[in-house]
């Protein structure tokens, strides 16, 4: 690599950094992955994704890959799905996982939270109407339930029809026989996970140093 | 303890049994009445004083010839004795239960006046009640028994608490913060007790005269004991605090973890204060010697708590003495490790926490229940005895008060705990991601309470070796009773004053469960996108190690495979089916529960009929049992409720008023029958692999999943107050539990038998219960109130309001089993 070239990265990472926060360290670092993953192209596709051994034992592995190929995780408010990212989406996805800072105010802690929130919600709402209906809810905890074998096949859907129970009797109160209930909306979805501290809890350590396990993994 | 004390020394003397006679009296008459302090107390110095009495006259044993003599002189010379008092046979048990009752009643006294319990912790009260006790033995002219003796602490008082504590450990939070927990209980202990002991050296030093004789190695002893964060105080003024779970488990964790530092400081000084020099290799050796102690402890409660799991596999046919497994077992680990001199609290802690998931897999809900209830009752109930025994040690034990000393100890314990936690937490909160901030600082600082523990320690010091034995333990009760009283008293209005987030009182919602299991698979699968194996990454190994091999050994049954949410599912259904059933239907349930949404309102409006076969479930033999429990007495409930029609027998229940209200009763009915349908939605359990036979399986479907829709368990109250059932058959909500395999040709036939008889039934009109054996299953079913009433206005609707029955269903089945129904 040129002199100029890595000049010219670190600007962009300086950019990257202001604009994800994290340091210019960790962006070093997840770029060299992204290099890695996607066999130094510039853009990452699904295939390269799916290719991580890891990930195969991972119940939610299908959740995840569409996590980072969907625009309304990549900070554009539009629904629908993208076919390669760069390393750009890639940190913006990558930044919701991101630990909160020591010293917050409540509404930046509550914007972290309904941000966090927000990409869980996301991964559920796999229409991207707003809201997680019954159908939608179920396959996810199929999905979370799919390495159980069968017995987790079967209580899936009654896990998720007590969990909707739940939700529609928290947020809606009484209901009518009559009346129905077509999904978890985003508000309710916050309403529900009230005590859930997602902001302490939905974060990866990012490393800041390059060490040698940054190469294991694949 | 007055009680070993007593063993050695029966004396004869009949006033004593009188004393604990009217003892007795005293106290039964107090336990009905709020127990004022001095009042409550009183009673209990007739105990002391035969124990008092007992210790004096501890050399006199030509009394006990002589009175023996006398028996059997008497029994020669006179007619044989009717009634004959022989106290000293029953003293040591006897004594024992009044300290028990003295501490129990106590406790009870306590939660009456709830505003006393509300500005001091208990623990406070708890000693000055033992003050009060030793302070009236001491009136009363007789010897205050060494109550609190090292053995008894820590071979009886000490190991409920820490099991308890071990066993319902919160692991996860527990795991998180393993390293900052780690890191104060070995780094800041150690910190702590060469900081006190230096510094307590170099002022004895100064300060000259008496305290000059002080060495070195007796004040590090000294700081090693007093450093000891207790876990007994600890939890006492914890729980009544509830700080946020990330506190709690820093200070109690830190609090349980120290042990094994404190153990081996405190044999490493003990064993050089007599030999003097302490070279480099002591050191090494030291050092390795907390190694081998803290993992010893470990391992040792580990293997006994791998063979109480790999035991409880096989009780499932001796299921009463299942609970006692888990105290044997962690018992002998405690014990065990105390043998080596390894830290037993860590034993206890790892046995505790090692056992647990697969015992609880194993074992059968109601010795899971049993199990919970005796470790919170010893466990309690040895927390009320140690600080009462605290109490009357203080005025027990010869004092040497030196305001030096005790000050600059008092003054040297906050100084240092402050410097420790500040400076460890600077380096800590560099490798955390949730940082520790100022506050939480200062509660884990000023939440360092000392107790028993280090007491017991001090008491255990050779007085030979020590000759300034008596202040330390002077020093060592000052420093208990400032932490305990002014830090514990202060600590709730601080936490209050600073804001420190609070624990949440919500219990887990099946939601939270979802997502953070979805939350760990998440962040997993977020590590390894991100190629690095971070936390995540290995906790995901473990678990599927665990999953693989770990449980299928320990775990009986195909119970192995459950994973954690679907275990959580069962465990909330459970819980919600028995709440139905205490609650008889007609107590309000906890409004957390989906009690006024079914599951129509969120069902969209056309199912397929494939959801109604979703439901297929398989018990273990112990599940099984438990259901047809619940089914069982929810079965008496109702047939209590349904015999008090006729109002001959008219069950007393105090929840229930008005019970011979005509109308309550309706919608009583209207609102258990409502639940019920929730139950069935909510009793929807797993299916297993249909390749045993053997294994007895229980379907519970919810009959208006897949047919009503529409008609619902609609049950309305009509306004002429009468039990009106709209529902057609179809919207009956059924629970219907297959107990026998599904092939067994038995439940069809005992179904039609149902059916005519259900039939039969309407005939008659009345309400009717229908209870088979056991072994065949149970059926229920209550049909509407008031049927009598009702039968002439809805001459054409002769449905049961509600049928749960329990037999083989199936489709097919459903049918057979409508027909009867419809006209």
């Amino acid at each position: 690599m040129g002199a100029s070239q890595s000049a010219r990265t670190e600007h962009e990472f300086q950019d990257l950094a202001d604009r994800t926060g994290f340091s210019l360290e960790q962006i070093g670092n997840l770029n060299k992955r992204f290099r890695q993953l996607s066999k130094n192209e510039e853009t990452l596709s699904r295939q390269d994704l799916a290719s991580i051994s890891a990930l195969d034992n991972n119940p939610l592995r299908a959740q995840i890959i569409n996590a980072f190929f969907d625009k309304r995780n990549l900070r554009q408010n539009e629904a629908g799905t993208v076919q390669v990212i760069g390393f750009e989406e890639f940190l913006m996805v990558m930044s919701h996982f991101r630990p909160a800072a020591m010293h917050i105010t409540e509404e930046e802690r509550e914007k972290l939270r309904r941000e966090k929130l927000r990409f869980v919600f996301n991964m559920h709402d796999t229409d991207s109407d707003g809201t997680i209906t019954l159908e939608e809810y179920r396959r996810a905890v199929e999905e979370l339930l799919s390495k159980a074998g069968t017995i987790g096949q079967e209580t899936a859907k009654a896990i998720a029809d007590a969990a909707m129970l739940e939700v529609a009797s928290t947020t809606r109160g009484k209901m009518e026989p009559d009346e129905f209930y077509e999904g978890i909306t985003f508000e309710n979805f916050l309403q529900i996970l009230k005590t859930f501290d997602i902001e302490t809890r939905m974060h990866v350590r990012f490393l800041n140093m390059d060490t040698a396990t940054m190469r294991c993994g694949k | 303890m007055s009680v070993r004390v007593a063993l050695h020394s029966p004396t004869g003397s009949r006033s004593f049994l009188e004393r604990g006679l009217l003892l007795l009296v005293m106290l039964i008459f107090l336990e009905g009445t709020v127990l004022t302090l001095g009042a409550a107390s009183s009673p209990d110095i007739s105990a002391q004083d035969n124990t008092g009495g007992g210790h004096d006259r501890r050399d006199d044993h030509r009394g006990i010839a002589g009175s023996h003599e006398q028996t059997n002189y008497t029994y020669t010379k006179k007619a044989f004795p009717v009634l004959s008092l022989d106290y000293h046979h029953i003293q040591v048990p006897f004594e024992i239960s009044l300290w028990v009752l003295l501490a129990s009643l106590m406790k009870l006294g306590f939660h009456l006046i709830p505003r006393l319990s509300g500005i001091v912790p208990e623990s406070c009260l708890l000693i000055v009640v033992g003050l009060l006790v030793g302070g009236l033995i001491k009136l009363a002219g007789e010897e205050v028994p060494p109550v609190l003796d090292s053995n008894l602490f820590f071979l009886c008082l000490l190991p409920p608490i820490i099991l308890d504590a071990g066993y319902f450990l919160p692991i996860r939070p527990f795991m998180e913060n393993i390293g900052t927990i780690l890191m104060f209980a070995v780094v800041g202990t150690l910190w702590n007790a060469f900081f006190v002991g230096g510094l307590l050296y170099a002022v004895c030093q100064i300060e000259g005269t008496y305290l000059s004789q002080v060495e070195l190695l007796p004040c590090l002893l000294f700081g090693s004991i007093i450093s000891a964060v207790d876990p007994v105080a600890v939890l006492a003024v914890f729980e009544e605090i509830h700080i946020n779970e990330l506190l709690h488990i820093l200070v109690f964790g830190e609090s349980l973890l120290n042990d094994a530092v404190t153990v081996v400081l405190y044999h490493l000084f003990e064993e050089y204060s007599g030999a003097g020099e302490v070279t480099p290799m002591d050191v090494v050796l030291g050092v390795i010697c907390f190694l081998i102690v803290s993992l010893g402890g470990i391992a040792v409660g580990a293997i006994y708590g791998i063979l109480a799991a790999f035991t409880s596999r096989f009780t499932s046919h001796t299921r009463v003495i299942e609970p006692l497994f888990v105290f044997v077992y962690s018992y002998m680990a405690y014990l065990s490790a105390e043998m080596f001199h390894l830290s037993g609290i860590m034993a206890l802690i790892a046995c505790g926490a090692v056992m647990r998931p697969y015992v609880e897999a194993n074992i059968s809900h109601k010795s899971h229940t049993t199990v919970k209830y005796f470790l919170k009752m010893w466990s309690s109930v040895s927390e009320t005895l140690i600080f009462i025994f605290l109490g009357v040690a203080t005025v027990a034990g010869p004092h040497a008060w030196n305001w030096t000393f005790v000050s600059v100890t008092v003054i040297l314990c906050l100084v240092s705990r402050v410097i420790g936690v500040v400076g460890l937490t600077f380096i800590i909160n560099k490798f955390r991601i949730v940082k520790l901030t100022t506050k939480d600082q200062f509660i884990v600082a000023y939440g360092g309470l000392r107790g028993a523990i280090a007491f017991s320690l001090g008491y255990l010091l050779n007085k030979d070796h020590f000759p300034m034995r008596t202040m330390f333990l002077t020093a060592i009760i000052t420093e208990i009773f400032f932490t305990v009283f002014v830090q514990g008293m202060t600590i709730k209005p601080l936490v209050d004053l600073l804001a420190v987030k609070k624990k949440q009182e919500a219990k887990r919602s099946i939601n939270e469960e979802i997502h953070t299991q979805f939350l760990d698979h998440l962040l997993t699968g977020i590590e390894d996108i991100c190629g690095h194996y971070g936390h995540h990454h290995w906790k995901d190994k473990l678990n599927r190690f665990n999953k693989k091999y770990i449980k299928k050994c320990l775990i009986a049954g195909e119970r192995y495979k459950e994973p954690q949410l679907i275990a959580f599912y069962h465990k909330m259904e459970f819980k919600q089916a028995i709440e139905l059933v205490e609650s008889g239907g007609g107590v309000k349930l906890p409004s957390a529960m989906p009690s006024q949404v079914s599951m129509q309102n969120i069902q969209p409006k056309k199912l397929p009929p494939a959801v109604a076969e979703r439901a297929l479930p398989q018990f273990t033999k112990g599940r099984e049992e438990e259901i047809r429990k619940i089914l069982r007495s929810n079965l008496q409930k109702t047939r209590q409720r349904l015999r008090s029609y006729n109002r001959h027998t008219l069950v007393a229940d105090p929840f229930e008023d008005g019970w011979n209200d005509f109308l309550l009763k309706k919608q009583r009915m209207i609102e258990l029958e409502k639940k019920m349908t929730e139950m069935s939605n909510y009793l929807t359990v797993p299916a297993a692999p249909p390749d045993s036979p053997t294994m007895c399986r229980a379907r519970l479907a919810s009959g208006d999943d897949f047919k009503a829709e529409k008609a619902g368990a609609k049950v309305i109250p009509d306004p002429n107050a009468f039990y009106n059932i709209k529902a057609s058959s179809e919207g009956v909500p059924t629970i219907q539990v297959d107990l026998a395999s599904p092939q067994s040709p038995d439940s069809v036939n005992m179904l039609n038998e149902f059916s005519k008889r259900g039939a039969k039934d309407q005939g008659l009109g009345q309400r009717e219960v229908a209870t088979r054996d056991e072994d065949q299953g149970l059926m229920m079913k209550p049909s509407s109130a008031g049927k009598e009433e009702k039968g002439e206005e809805e001459g054409g609707n002769k449905n049961p309001g509600l049928m749960r029955c329990l037999s083989d269903p199936g489709p097919s089945n459903e049918d057979e089993e409508d027909e009867p129904f419809l006209p």
